[in-house]
């Protein structure tokens, strides 16, 4: 096949197109305006003998560029894949006729609806260029596992299963982490009914007996540098001495460290011994083991014990942890079981204010909690106090309504987990000096060493998402991290129990795998998947402004010597932000850049202004805004003939000269819908719709200086689920359009 | 248990709970209790309780022990059996109510002017006499239950009602003298003078 570009344009039929649309006059526009070599009609595009067409086109005439006019770009994706050829798509069956009244009157508007959109993709498939596969791609089968808890262990012994050579590295002397200082753990299996052995050996037996597990004990990550394929990571042992060794992948498994329980003197902690928290708990049980649990104070058996559940948890006080730990209200039920398994006349009381026992077997295990007779009451505690035989403990009764003093041989307070999730790369760097500096975060200071210890630009560890916690988006993206490539697990990613976090490490585990033989193929990780393109930049261009370095939500990009950006394509989920954010605008992906959606936008017909025909340009993200529009079209939801629709990868993609260019084109009005921002984000690359929003409130002065109207550009964060709201917000801007008068820039 | 410092020593102990265990009517089952407040939600007459079923529930777990026995609640129960139909736990909760209200009677300290357990205690001397329910004589001593005067009242409010049964033959003036029997009236009394002597051997009546 010759260099030579040949661009097939395919205009379908089918579903209703060709009794609503003049095919004939979109062929000719194909033809005559979108330069196409080859036009053809079809009158049912999508099936055999229609896909055979464009195929034998592809094989015999030379056709490398393929201008498909039928459905939406969502729709028909298996029957509209062919290889080797760029594929465009203009939406004439969910964006024009179904969105669009069958009537007489409609039909001028319409037909000038879909003649843009052929006029579109054609403009669009100049500008793409078939992505190439990743020069950078790099093969490592191994993965890194920082820490060597459950979750660790777990995440090693799965992903060794696999065929996959797994290196944990673990800061302590043995592997097993927390669990070690446990007695007993949560029952894992039917009838979770009593507490069960932790098994730390038996997997520590596991992981000895994998013949391609490495462990480096009393080791940490001095540095870690590189991308999916090739990481390259420093161990260090107490001693001194350093290692480097390859990976493909990373499962971060640092765990969780205890709440410090001295904060927490009202409850008494720190002014008496017979005050413990849980991990205290289990240090008396394991002393104990199997006889009566002692009391620290004065050895004395304990008759009569008091749990207080959510100490210095769930709660906006200052030093106190805002979030659940999720584990703790099973954990106090399995120590109250220390006791009413060794003698059940032992009183253990449990003060709760919200029972909650996740897991499969939780509630089997509160059940059973109460068959053994642990009294469970549902009350706040405000105060442990220390009285002549032992803690007091003050509580309000919110079932009887009474205040209570009880008196308890032991007070076992269940404080919560604190993710030791390293470096909070987000906040401001403050220097030793300079202490009083409020880094507005709930999370009770601890002296934060960095974990990963990353060479990246943005920062030495993972960015958090929450609370300090290391994840992207706990429900649509479990274990993703912003840093593609490495993965969290257990505790550092939300609080959680053992049993969750071996679920945990496991889909961890396989989500390191993926990465890896994704990255070997120079594929794009979740949620641009198997995504072949790539960002690259015009060196000559690049002001070194590092706005793409900065603004990358995934930290992709670093800067090279010369400090002119780096950019990491196996880190790279291809979201377009950069291209979004580059002001001299020389990021480019090949079937996705500045110039295949400016095209599209200028090559829109756009009428007199005293046609009364205005132009609505909508940019809608392609994962939420997009399906959207076309849901409501298969809803039968009308809306404005004068809005044209252009997909895009993420809002953060949107680089601000495409507004620009719109208004000085003549559109009456711009709309761009992106996902939710914030905290609860639905954003698929996280900052991307917050950025965009960023740059788009800059966008009145660019108004200002064309004597615009501000209303003529609005932002809105559009949900998947909004099928009436994403119509009517074009009607909307079709209404102020009328209101404000036809933009004065038509030509 | 005036001591109030005896009994804050006492409350949250499983004392109480243990003695409910051994000898209440499906005691056993107090402990299962979640404090969802279905049951207290359920209930007909719920407003009209001074403690709802979850709240005694929680109070034999505090140990609270005359203030459950000498309640009012248990005896509040018309056995619907709502409750028991809508506990996610499955507890027999109508059953239990019972069984408390029966074990606070033979203990002596329930609420003797309580109607339903008067009215209780008029059903059982009827039923027990000849092993069949007088429903006339029944009837009549509820009329009377408080007294001659108030007796009359409900008599002629309700002498329409009175005089339709008649009239239907759902009710024989007949039964004022002596009335229907079982079979074996003897036999009866001597099987429930057994019974009583088993459970008096298990938990003693007050008082004898």
């Amino acid at each position: 096949m010759s260099d030579e570009i040949k661009v097939g344009a395919y205009i379908c039929k089918g579903c209703g197109l060709g009794e609503r649309l003049d095919c004939g006059q979109l062929a000719t526009i194909a033809e005559r305006e979108g330069k196409a070599n080859l036009v053809r009609e079809h009158d049912f595009l999508c099936n055999a003998e229609g896909v055979a067409m464009i195929q034998n086109d592809i094989d015999n005439e030379g056709v490398n560029k393929v201008m498909i006019a039928a459905c939406s770009r969502r729709s028909k994706t298996e029957a509209f894949n062919f290889e080797n050829v760029a594929i465009s798509r203009a939406n004439l069956r969910e964006g024009v006729i179904w969105v669009r009244p069958d009537e007489d009157e409609a039909q001028e508007t319409t037909q000038e609806m879909a003649a843009d959109y052929v006029r579109m993709g054609c403009a669009e498939i100049k500008y793409m260029t078939l992505p190439s596969s990743n020069e950078e791609a790099a093969s490592n089968n191994s993965l890194l596992v920082v820490g060597g808890g459950i979750v660790g262990m777990t995440a090693a012994f799965e992903a060794a299963a696999a065929g996959y050579p797994v290196t944990i590295v673990e800061k302590g002397g043995v592997l097993g982490g927390s669990a070690h200082d446990e007695y007993k753990r949560i029952p894992e299996s039917t009838p979770y009914a009593d507490p069960e052995d932790t098994g730390v050996a038996d997997m520590v037996a596991k992981v000895e007996a994998a013949g391609n597990i490495t462990v480096h004990l009393n080791s940490t990550i001095t540095k870690t540098s590189g991308a999916p394929g090739r990481f390259s990571a420093d161990i260090s042992t107490e001693s001194g001495s350093t290692t480097t060794e390859n990976f493909g992948a990373i499962i971060m498994a640092s765990g969780a460290s205890n709440y410090d329980a001295n904060q927490l003197p009202e409850l008494g902690y720190g002014k008496t011994p017979d005050v413990v928290d849980q991990a205290g708990l289990e240090k008396l049980a394991m002393e104990a083991n199997g006889g009566p649990i002692k009391r620290p104070s004065d050895g004395k058996e304990v008759e009569n014990v008091v749990f207080v559940q959510c100490a210095g948890q769930r709660s906006t006080k200052e030093g106190h942890l805002p979030y659940c730990s999720g584990h703790c209200c099973l954990t106090s039920i399995k120590q109250a079981m220390y006791f009413k398994d060794q003698n059940p006349l032992v009183d253990t009381n449990i003060i709760y204010s919200d029972m909650r026992t996740p897991g499969a077997g939780g509630e089997d295990f509160y059940r059973s909690g109460q068959k053994k007779g642990i009294t469970f009451t549902k009350g706040t505690v405000s105060e442990v106090t220390v009285g002549a035989n032992g803690p007091e403990v003050k509580f309000n009764d919110l079932i009887l309504d009474q205040q209570v003093n009880e008196k308890a041989d032991l007070v076992v307070l269940a404080t919560g987990q604190i993710p030791n999730s390293g470096v909070d790369i987000d906040l401001p760097i403050a220097t030793d000096d300079d202490e009083e500096v409020d880094l507005d975060n709930l999370v009770p200071e601890v002296k934060v060493e960095s974990i990963l210890n990353l060479t990246y630009r943005q920062g030495p560890d993972l960015p958090h998402l929450k609370y300090g916690f290391n994840d992207s988006h706990f429900i649509c993206f479990p274990y993703e991290t912003r840093r593609t490539g490495i993965y969290s697990a257990g505790p550092v990613r939300r609080p959680m129990d053992m049993a969750q976090a071996k679920e945990d490490a496991t889909g961890a585990a396989l989500k390191a795998i993926q990465a890896l033989e994704n990255a070997k193929l120079g594929r794009a990780a979740h949620p641009r998947s198997g995504d072949l393109s790539y960002p690259s930049f015009r060196k000559e261009g690049c002001t070194q402004c590092k706005r793409c370095t900065v603004e990358c939500p995934f930290g992709a990009i670093d800067e090279d010597e010369e400090r002119y950006p780096q950019f990491n394509e196996a880190r790279c989920r291809r979201c377009g932000t950069c291209m979004g954010a580059c002001p001299v605008r020389v990021i480019s992906f090949e079937n996705y850049s500045v110039e295949t959606v400016g095209q599209q936008l200028k090559n829109v017909d756009i009428p007199d202004e005293f046609d009364e025909k205005p132009r609505i340009l909508v940019l809608a993200c392609e994962n939420d805004a997009y399906p959207a529009l076309d849901m409501a079209a298969q809803n039968g939801n009308h809306y404005s003939p004068f809005a044209r629709v252009i997909p895009v990868r993420c809002l953060g993609s949107v680089n601000t000269i495409w507004v620009t260019d719109a208004l000085n084109s003549g559109y009456d009005g711009i709309i761009l819908m992106g996902c939710q921002k914030g905290e609860n984000y639905q954003c698929h690359f996280v900052k991307g719709s917050e950025i965009a929003h960023i740059r788009m409130s800059k966008i009145d002065d660019t108004l200002q200086s064309l004597s615009l109207e501000e209303e003529r550009v609005s932002t809105y964060e559009v949900a998947i689920t909004d099928i009436e709201r994403a119509p009517q917000l074009i009607n909307d801007m079709a209404e102020t359009v009328e209101r404000v008068g036809m933009s004065p820039f038509k030509f | 248990m005036t001591d109030a410092n005896q009994q804050m020593v006492e409350q949250y102990r499983n004392n109480f709970l243990r003695e409910v265990e051994d000898n209440v009517e499906e005691g056993e089952w107090v402990k299962m209790c979640m404090q969802c407040g279905v049951c207290s939600g359920s209930c007909p007459l719920g407003p009209h309780w001074d403690h709802p079923p979850q709240e005694l529930f929680m109070m034999i777990r505090a140990g609270k022990r005359d203030e459950v026995l000498q309640s009012s609640s248990m005896w509040m129960c018309t056995s619907c059996y709502n409750c028991i139909v809508r506990c996610p736990r499955e507890l027999p909760i109508t059953h239990i109510m019972h069984g408390l209200a029966h074990y606070a009677k033979r203990l002596g300290i329930a609420p003797k002017n309580q109607p339903t357990y008067k009215f209780s205690q008029k059903f059982w001397d009827n039923l027990t006499k000849t092993g069949r329910v007088n429903e006339l004589k029944l009837g009549l001593a509820l009329y009377f239950m408080n007294g001659i005067g108030e007796g009359i009242k409900t008599s002629l409010k309700m002498k329409d009602v009175g005089l339709g049964m008649l009239l239907t033959k759902r009710l024989s003036p007949m039964e004022l003298i002596g009335g229907h029997k079982c079979k074996d009236t003897k036999g009866l009394q001597a099987i429930l003078k057994k019974a009583e002597e088993l459970e008096a051997a298990r938990i003693p009546v007050a008082g004898k």
